[in-house]
């Protein structure tokens, strides 16, 4: 299953950085993160809930950039 | 400019003032240290805030992190002025990124801004509502007044406009649309009250195709991204321990064997301005940034590519197939000339129209066609059909025979062969040969161009494949200067043609196969990269294509090369660039020959022109 959500970043680094965070999160096969259109591509496992699974990669973003948003 | 950058702008005047009087105060000491403090924090409390919260998560090569400890050294070491202008910098740096960024932005999403807000529907007692496009169900007709966009694709009931097809096709000459015509939405209506019938539900119509399409371009990115993002990981990671061991090892080795004075100082200073250059965002952000402009250029000049990977493959593109019919010709059957005749031409067009005249072929059509004026069917008598042959008629008394070479044989009219490719038919007029008309399938105007451009592009191949007949395949293909040929192929012989074509291509050499999208999806998806053309309207070729030509110039293909090129240029200077002028900075850095500003340079000034050259990429005008 693949969605695709709004996001909110200023730097095209921290991009990169939140895209690595999304794949790293268990539940996601896959993920692109794009600076110029704000958005975030998400592919999902087979079977999970897509609401939590992106509570997890929220938490990991804000992680790596503080000053993120994901709206889901 | 939106609030942040405003407020960011703001603070960045302030404390370029408070430097440049700081700098004119014969202040020294503690007081000088406190001074400086004050526009260091005005330009730089939010770097050192999500240092520390980076510290707490424990991020290490964040950028804000880097910036803390560069200028923070700075300061330690006495350098004030070099370490508020660092952080001062960067945050030019920032403001400008996050403005440039969201101009292209803004600007790609104007160009492509075919989104329309409302449908009107007669109301019960006649009065137009606005309601939601997602609404308007199949069947409904819904009004569309001179200068609004058609919301929903759909067939005139009523009413005569010209419409402007620009923001969809890239072409601006209006087009003329009047009952029974279909209409795509995205268009905008110029001159008339049209009232059209909805043949889609919007969500299923064309404009909602091509934001779709637009949309998800960006979740498939080019090589060259993943490079840089790739590149970014490591680059950080490698300058920061870089400086880690120019700030420690030189100094111990001075220590130990030469027994010289350590110089903590200068080699720390050295290290930091390491600390300053590892920022790899002049990279990250103009690379898809080019791309961006890129797709959003080329979507402006009607041309909609779905991801930057597909620009990417389609800038290697050294082979070209095309399909023939809809693509270099028109797929319409017309009169393209008449040979050897005896009888001014158009009278004896004249002949043929009417001697036709009972006849429904698509030949005799294309005859009346040529001939323009509407046929008065009591001028012909004694109407004989022989199947397979022709026919035989009497048109204003006088016999006429019009057919293929068996006619002639049957007739024992001595006939003149035509040397050109198509449907030919032999004239005969009162017993005595004519002359003959020759019917075939019209280049498209532009295609011979094309062909000529794609070589220019540095195409190094170009193949028609068709399954029309040889002779006729074969005259197009000369003509328009193609340089391989495939004729009488089957749908699935076109798949195995292109299969064959690309076990000779080379590792980097790309093959692009072109059609109309109708029966060749299968062949769309097996090249290296598909385009349709003439899609407009057409949901199958918008989705087994990799690029889109919205209209059906096939000029248009060597446009999409060169935008391409063009931009993968931009991507190749940006890389090369950026990245030279880092390690050129990283290695006189070393030496002590660069200091603190080059570094700034390096980091800021190298991200400034880089995003400048990316924004070239939108210009696709000259072309």
């Amino acid at each position: 299953m693949k969605k695709t959500y709004k996001i909110e970043v200023d730097c095209a680094n921290c991009a990169n950085k939140m895209e690595e965070a999304a794949r790293k999160t268990s539940g996601v096969k896959n993920a692109t993160v794009n600076i110029m259109t704000l958005k975030m591509t998400v592919e999902f496992d087979e079977g999970v809930d897509p609401k939590a699974v992106m509570q997890e990669v929220l938490k990991g973003c804000k992680k790596v950039e503080d000053e993120c948003e994901i709206y889901f | 400019m939106n609030k942040k950058q405003k407020k960011m702008l703001s603070r960045i005047v302030i404390s370029v003032i408070l430097i440049i009087i700081l700098n004119f105060l014969p202040v020294k000491g503690y007081l000088k240290f406190v001074l400086y403090m004050i526009p260091y924090f005005v330009i730089g409390y939010d770097i050192l805030l999500k240092a520390w919260k980076g510290i707490l998560n424990r991020q290490v090569f964040d950028e804000n992190f880097l910036m803390a400890v560069a200028t923070v050294g700075a300061i330690l070491l006495g350098d004030y002025t070099e370490g508020v202008a660092v952080m001062l910098f960067y945050q030019i740096g920032e403001l400008f990124q996050s403005y440039a960024v969201g101009r292209s932005r803004k600007n790609i999403s104007d160009l492509m801004d075919i989104r329309p807000d409302y449908a009107n529907v007669e109301g019960e007692n006649g009065r137009l509502e606005q309601i939601d496009p997602d609404e308007v169900e199949v069947g409904s007709v819904i009004i569309v007044r001179p200068g609004e966009k058609i919301p929903i694709d759909g067939i005139v009931l009523e009413g005569k406009t010209t419409l402007d097809t620009v923001a969809l096709t890239g072409e601006s000459v209006p087009r003329e649309i009047q009952e029974g015509d279909e209409v795509i939405s995205g268009c905008i209506n110029l001159t008339g009250m049209l009232k059209i019938q909805t043949t889609k539900e919007f969500g299923e119509s064309t404009v909602s195709k091509i934001l779709e399409l637009v949309e998800n371009a960006s979740s498939r990115k080019s090589k060259s991204e993943n490079f840089i993002s790739k590149f970014a990981r490591y680059y950080t990671p490698a300058v920061c321990y870089g400086a880690v061991a120019l700030a420690v090892l030189p100094p111990v080795f001075r220590m130990i064997f030469l027994q010289a004075s350590p110089e903590w100082g200068e080699w720390v200073l050295r290290a930091l301005t390491f600390l300053v250059i590892s920022c790899p965002c002049a990279l990250v952000i103009s690379i898809p940034l080019s791309f961006f402009a890129g797709i959003g250029g080329a979507g402006n000049a009607g041309i909609l590519v779905k991801g930057s990977n597909y620009l990417e493959i389609l800038s290697q593109t050294k082979y070209v197939v095309f399909d023939k019919t809809g693509t270099m010709t028109q797929g319409v059957f017309e009169v393209s000339g008449i040979h050897h005749a005896q009888l001014p031409e158009e009278q004896l067009l004249e002949y043929a129209a009417l001697a036709e005249s009972y006849s429904t072929h698509p030949i005799s059509l294309s005859l009346r066609k040529a001939y323009g004026k509407p046929v008065d069917k009591s001028r012909v008598t004694d109407v004989e059909e022989i199947s397979g042959n022709g026919v035989m008629a009497k048109v204003d008394g006088i016999p006429v025979a019009a057919g293929n070479a068996k006619l002639m044989k049957r007739l024992n009219v001595d006939y003149v062969q035509c040397r050109s490719a198509g449907t030919v038919i032999h004239m005969v007029v009162d017993g005595e040969y004519a002359g003959h008309i020759l019917i075939s399938d019209r280049l498209k105007p532009g295609a011979k161009e094309a062909v000529k451009e794609l070589k220019k592009a540095g195409v190094r191949k170009t193949v028609m494949l068709t399954g029309d007949m040889k002779n006729v395949a074969e005259q197009v293909a000369q003509e328009l200067g193609i340089d391989e040929v495939y004729s009488e192929l089957l749908p699935a012989d076109k798949v195995t043609k292109v299969e064959e074509l690309l076990a000779v291509t080379g590792k980097n050499e790309k093959l692009a196969f072109v059609g109309d999208g109708i029966n060749d999806a299968p062949v769309l998806s097996r090249a290296d990269i598909g385009i349709a053309m003439g899609a407009l309207g057409s949901d199958a070729a918008i989705e087994a294509a990799d690029i889109v030509l919205m209209d059906d110039d096939p000029r248009k293909i060597a446009k999409a090369i060169k935008i391409s090129r063009k931009c993968l240029r931009i991507v190749y200077e940006n890389i090369i660039f950026a990245i030279g002028v880092k390690i050129v900075c990283l290695i006189l850095g070393a030496l002590g020959i660069a200091g603190m500003w080059a570094a700034i340079f390096a980091d800021v000034g190298v991200m400034v022109i880089a995003v400048l050259n990316a924004v070239r990429t939108l210009s696709v005008k000259n072309i």
